[in-house]
This record gives structure tokens, C-alpha cells and sequence, in this order.
């Protein structure tokens, strides 16, 4: 470590000021693109309050909550998998290794192979049924890997990612077998849900986000120095004083809790959960107090990015976001692992 | 070397030996009876003299020479290739999460299968087992390209990252494609496919591969459980260890290219059974190595024969029943105090 102190924290300055101008940037972008494109006069016309009716509708009701959506839901699984791989020190680990995505996953497999064709899927209440359905199965298989990883009141590392492999192949297995007993439309709308995509254009959905994110990341930032500890090992953790077990599984909960409820709005997305803490650590070093801040903007630059291209680049046709996100994210990732050490 | 340990090592030989012996003759018994059942049940003795007195005019002769017995090698072959693979893998990477498919192979398996699918629908059979050992051969390159041209070197984390990077951008690619050019359910139903329909002749195109594959990791094995330990003890007791890991991706090439290109995607074998190996036989991978083998051949070979009578007529996707065998056993072992990596 040569860095002095200063020069990183002028580095930590001048990356949150990018990503923070990046995002703004990125905002207009986002509301400017689309099927029907809106020209940058009449977009600070109608967040001004003085557009069409018909602009009005375009960006008031569905761009902006989707933008948002899009990022809160970028940083909220990218700090779950910031905390994750803190937690169970192990630098590949992602919210997928809870069990978060597959049991998401397997539930909304579920739902729509039993409820295909049915009012229940095409109704109006099933915009809400499906998240729902997300969310459970989501906490459902965390709660599954972490009770079997209890064990004497302790849930070491190692217990935890082993644990989480073998829940994690159950349901995935569970989803294949599903996946290949159903309508080639159903099918094709559960890999775009797989692949991770933002469908709730709807306000109820970023009311119901907002909490969850605004409670649970500045909650992970305070405890940011425990992640710094439990990082280390075990024994170092002990050493220090820490309450290892009480801690880990308060951070493990806010970890699920977040990764929970991005999952459910926004689909498979957790390779986002895997690369954003790397990027923020490999550009500003290992304390947490600021990769987590750092990790944050990054994951919602990458996402809302992610997502606005994902809308324009087959259009009409949308590309899950998922996809955009590893297509875009990987090779800027696999540049940043070659060049630092 | 203190004495109890000199009896658990003991006893970890005895436990191995027993594995190998008596794996073996379970293998026989079980591809016997994997050539029994079926759709149309051959008694014993027909299945005998169709191997040792193959007359072409009986039905029941071609039945087990063209269909049962390719299907009963296939399983074996593919599932000690995918076990040896994920042992190599987890030895070298030192990380519990890695396996075959970390290193890009079934990932670039996928793209180029999913090209083909797109560029040349009416593609034959051995057309694709072509682009899918290409594709292998591509992602391995890029992974191992990549980890090698960074400062630094290889190093086990910056292997598994560039592999799930790859893994990532690759996986993500060929979705698009299948979305894009509407052929994701015939890549889905490659992927899988499992063994039932694999030909003789197919098996003998990757055989010598899946050989040569087993040949090295067994004269690699030694060198392998000291990479394990890890690269600085490694290259202080004398090692070059990147001919090691340049032999060993080889290796994992080879045995997880030729799996994937017969039976198409079946992770659990290649991440579990490794696992469960080193539960069993302890750290040693002169033994892990062709326990794994013996294991990973009798675990594929037993879901084949479940996922055809599970649900007779109709068959249960391999992978699946696979991971449904394993779960159980693997959380048991992962419960059990005492063995870490």
C-alpha cells in the first residue's frame, strides 16, 4: 500500500462526483430514448411541468418509474453483493449463492406453469402477484440454506457457501423440470424473466422499493467497519472484538432482504451483485466505509445504462436487462482484472 | 506427524480403496440393469448374449447395441469426465464454488451452439458436437488468456472471476441470440437433452478426448493436491505452477468439452461429487481424482435410469434428477463438522 491517505480519499471524490454526473447524464438519456423518441427540449419541458398531455403520460408514467426503478434497484443488489462477499469471504460470491435467484426464480416457474391461461396471470392483480410470488420463494430458500447452515448456534463461511450450492442446484433442478413441461410462450416469458428484466413500470412498485433500499443501505453503511473485520476471518474477528455471529447474521439479513426485493421487481440480475463491488474495490481500495457508497452509484449507473439500452437496441423488442447488464458489465470487468494486479 | 492423523490418513486410504473396488463393481451391476430397464424390458439374458452373441435380426439384440448400451456408456463416461473436471478445477482454483462450467467451457459451448442454431437451423448432429467443442475450446482460451495477460499473473481468484466474467458475457450472448432469432427452446432442449439419445458413433468421437482427459488428471493428480495448498508452498517446494495450470485447463478442457458436447449441461456432477470425494478420502487428490470418476459415472448412471422411470413414458431431464440424488447427501455432508477444503 503506497497510496497516502489523502490521494484516496481525493480518488474516493472523484469517483462518486463521476458516477453521480454519469447517472444524471444517464437519466436524460434514459428519458430522451425509447420506442417513441422525445427531444431534449420537451423532456425539461415536461419535468418542468409545462409539456403535452401525451409527453406527460410517456415520461410521467411510465419512463421515470422505470429510471428509477432501475436504480434503486441497480444499488440494492449491488450492496447485497457487496455484503455477501464480505460476509462470506469469498471474492465469487453473489446474492445467487443465497439461493435468492433460483428460489425467485423456481416460485415464478411455478406460478406461471399452474396458472397459465388463467385470469389469475392476465388479471389485473397479477402484476402484483408475480413480485410477490418472487419475494417469497427468495426469502423461502435464504431462510432454507441459512437454518441448514446452523449448526451448534455458529453458520461458518464455508457451511453457508457449501449449503447454498446444494439448496441452490435443488431448485434449479426443480425449474428445469417445470421449464420443460410448458408452453413455448410461457417458456419464452420465464427465460426473459430468468435473464433479468425490468417490468414494473407502475409507481406502487418504486413506493414499495423505496423503503427497503433507503432503510437497509445507509443501515449497511454504518455498519460498513464490522464488514471491514468479518472480511478477515474468524479468528482475527474474535481477536477484535466483535460479536462475529450477531453481526454476520445482521448483515446477512439485509443482504437477503435487499437482494429479496430487487429480485422480485427486477428478475435474474445478481452477476450485477458479483462485479460492481469488484469494480468499486479495484478502484478505491478495501475499506467499506467507501466501496459501499461507491458500490451503490456504480451498481444504479450500470443497471439504469443497462436497462435504457436494453430498450433501444432491438427495438421494439426489448432485451432482458440481465443480459445487457453482463454484456456491457464483463468486458469492462475482464479490463479492470487485467490491468490491476 | 502426529499419530492420529497418520490413523485418519489411514483410514482415508481404506475409505478410497473401498470407493474404487467397490464402485466398480456397482458400476457393472448398474450399467447392466441401466441396459434392463426401459421402455420395452429385456430380460438378463438377452442383454448378455446381445453383447457377447450380437445377432442383427433379433429386436431386442439392436435395441441394446443401437440405444441401451451407447445410453449406459455415455452416462458413465460423461459423468466421471464432469467429476475429474470440477476436482481439477476446485484443486486448482482452491475456491469450493468452482466448477467445469466456471472456466467458460459450457458457456462457450452454448454460444457457438447457439450460432449454429441461428446461422444453420438444419445443422446435423455431429455438426453441433463440432461448434460445441469449438465453443469450449473458446471460452477456455479467452478465460485462460485473460488471467494469464493480467499484471500479476495467474492467480486462482483471478482465474474463477475472468471464468464467471466469461462465463457471464458468453451465457448472456447466446440468450440474446436464442431470444432474438426465436430458438431458445431448441438450445434449452440440447442443453437438457442428457444422454438418451446418444449414438454410439457420437461416443466414439469424443472418447478419445474424455480418455486423454482422465490419463492426464490421474499423472497430474500429485501436483494438483500441492497446488492446493497453495501457490506459494507450491512454488516453494519446487513446483512450476503454471505448468500446472496450463496442463490442468488442458485437462478440463478436454473432459468438459467432450461432456457437454454428448449429454449438453449438467452442472451438479462436476460441482458436487468432488465435493463429496474429498468429504470421503480427505485432501489427497491421488485418491479425490479417481473417486471422483468412480463416483461421478455411478451418480449420472443411477439419475439416468431414475429419469427414465420417474416419470414413464416420459423422460425427466438428467441434470435434474441428478441434483435431486445429490441434494441430500451433499447437505448432509456439509452439516458434518471437521472437513474444510
Amino acid at each position: 500500500m503506497n497510496h497516502s491517505l489523502s490521494k484516496d480519499k481525493r480518488k474516493f471524490k472523484i469517483l462518486m462526483a463521476t458516477t453521480s454526473i454519469l447517472i444524471v447524464l444517464m437519466f436524460f438519456l434514459s428519458i430522451n430514448a425509447g420506442f417513441i423518441s422525445i427531444p431534449f427540449k420537451e423532456v425539461i419541458d415536461t419535468l418542468l411541468g409545462k409539456g403535452t398531455e401525451h409527453n406527460e403520460l410517456t415520461i410521467f408514467s411510465f419512463r421515470l418509474p422505470r429510471i428509477i426503478l432501475a436504480l434503486l434497484v441497480g444499488m440494492g443488489i449491488s450492496i447485497s453483493g457487496a455484503i455477501l462477499q464480505g460476509i462470506s469471504q469469498n471474492p465469487l460470491a453473489d446474492p445467487g449463492i443465497l439461493g435468492i435467484n433460483s428460489g425467485a426464480g423456481f416460485a415464478v416457474v411455478l406460478y406461471m406453469f399452474f396458472f397459465q391461461g388463467t385470469t389469475f396471470l392476465t388479471g389485473a392483480l397479477s402484476i402484483f402477484i408475480m413480485p410477490a410470488a418472487a419475494l417469497i420463494g427468495a426469502f423461502a430458500a435464504a431462510i432454507l440454506i441459512y437454518a441448514i447452515s446452523w449448526k451448534k448456534g455458529r453458520v461458518t463461511p464455508v457451511r453457508l457457501l457449501l449449503v447454498g450450492i446444494g439448496i441452490n442446484s435443488a431448485f434449479s433442478a426443480g425449474l428445469i423440470v417445470f421449464q420443460m413441461k410448458m408452453e413455448p410462450i410461457d417458456f419464452m416469458k420465464a427465460i426473459i424473466w430468468l435473464s433479468g428484466t425490468i417490468w414494473g413500470t407502475n409507481w406502487t412498485f418504486v413506493l414499495a422499493l423505496l423503503p427497503w433500499i433507503f432503510i437497509l443501505i445507509p443501515l449497511t453503511i454504518y455498519k460498513s467497519r464490522y464488514l471491514d473485520v468479518l472480511r478477515l476471518s474468524d479468528p482475527i474477528a474474535i481477536s477484535v472484538g466483535v460479536d462475529i455471529e450477531r453481526e454476520r447474521r445482521i448483515l446477512l439479513f439485509i443482504s437477503v432482504a435487499l437482494a429479496g426485493a430487487c429480485v422480485s421487481v427486477g428478475g435474474g440480475i445478481t452477476f450485477l451483485g458479483l462485479i460492481a463491488p469488484h469494480i468499486a474495490r479495484r478502484l478505491i481500495g478495501a475499506r467499506h466505509a467507501k466501496i459501499l457508497p461507491a458500490t451503490a452509484l456504480i451498481g444504479g449507473l450500470l443497471l439504469l445504462s443497462a436497462d435504457t439500452l436494453g430498450r433501444v437496441i432491438m427495438a421494439p423488442m426489448e432485451l432482458p436487462v440481465g443480459l445487457v447488464v453482463s454484456i456491457l458489465g464483463a468486458p469492462y470487468f475482464i479490463y479492470l482484472l487485467v490491468k490491476t494486479v | 506427524m502426529p499419530k492420529n492423523t497418520q490413523n485418519e490418513l489411514h483410514s482415508n486410504y481404506l475409505i478410497g480403496t473401498i470407493i474404487l473396488i467397490g464402485g466398480g463393481v456397482l458400476l457393472f451391476f448398474t450399467m447392466i440393469s441401466s441396459i434392463h430397464f426401459g421402455a420395452a424390458d429385456l430380460s438378463f439374458k438377452s442383454v448378455w448374449e446381445a453383447i457377447f452373441s450380437y445377432d442383427g435380426d433379433k429386436s431386442s439384440h439392436v435395441i441394446v447395441r443401437e440405444l441401451r448400451l451407447p445410453r449406459a456408456l455415455a452416462a458413465v463416461t460423461v459423468g466421471a469426465a464432469l467429476a475429474v473436471a470440477g476436482a481439477i478445477m476446485q484443486g486448482m482454483t482452491r475456491n469450493p464454488l468452482a466448477s467445469p462450467s466456471i472456466m467458460g467451457v459450457t458457456a462457450g459451448s452454448s454460444f457457438l451452439i447457439a450460432i449454429a442454431f441461428a446461422i444453420f437451423p438444419a445443422i446435423s448432429y455431429t455438426g453441433l458436437i463440432s461448434f460445441s467443442f469449438l465453443g469450449a475450446a473458446l471460452g477456455t482460451i479467452l478465460v485462460f488468456g485473460i488471467s494469464s495477460l493480467s499484471k500479476g499473473g495467474i492467480t486462482p481468484v483471478k482465474l474463477a472471476l475472468a471464468g464467471s466474467a466469461i462465463t457471464s458475457l458468453l451465457s448472456s450472448l447466446s440468450t440474446a441470440i436464442g431470444i432474438r432469432f426465436n430458438v431458445s427452446k431448441d438450445i434449452s432442449y440440447w442443453y437438457a437433452g442428457g444422454v438418451s439419445a446418444v449414438q454410439m458413433e457420437q461416443l466414439m468421437y469424443v472418447a478419445p478426448f474424455v480418455l486423454a482427459g482422465l490419463i492426464l488428471a490421474i499423472i497430474l493428480s500429485r501436483s494438483i493436491s500441492i497446488l492446493s495448498l497453495g501457490e506459494d508452498i507450491a512454488k516453494g517446494l519446487g513446483q512450476n505452477t503454471g505448468v500446472v495450470k496450463f496442463l490442468g485447463t488442458i485437462t478440463v478442457l478436454f473432459l468438459t468439452g467432450a461432456a457437454v458436447s454428448v449429454a449438453g449441461m449438467i452442472g451438479f456432477v462436476g460441482l458436487v461429487i468432488p465435493h463429496i470425494a474429498r468429504f470421503l478420502v480427505g485432501v489427497d487428490y491421488r485418491w479425490i481424482i479417481p473417486c471422483s470418476a468412480v463416483l461421478g459415472g455411478l451418480l449420472l448412471l443411477v439419475a439416468d435410469i431414475a429419469s427414465r422411470l420417474l416419470n414413464a413414458p416420459f423422460e425427466t431431464p438428467v441434470g435434474a434428477v441428478t441434483a435431486i440424488i445429490g441434494v441430500p447427501f451433499f447437505l448432509y455432508l456439509a452439516r458434518k463438522e471437521g472437513r474444510e477444503l
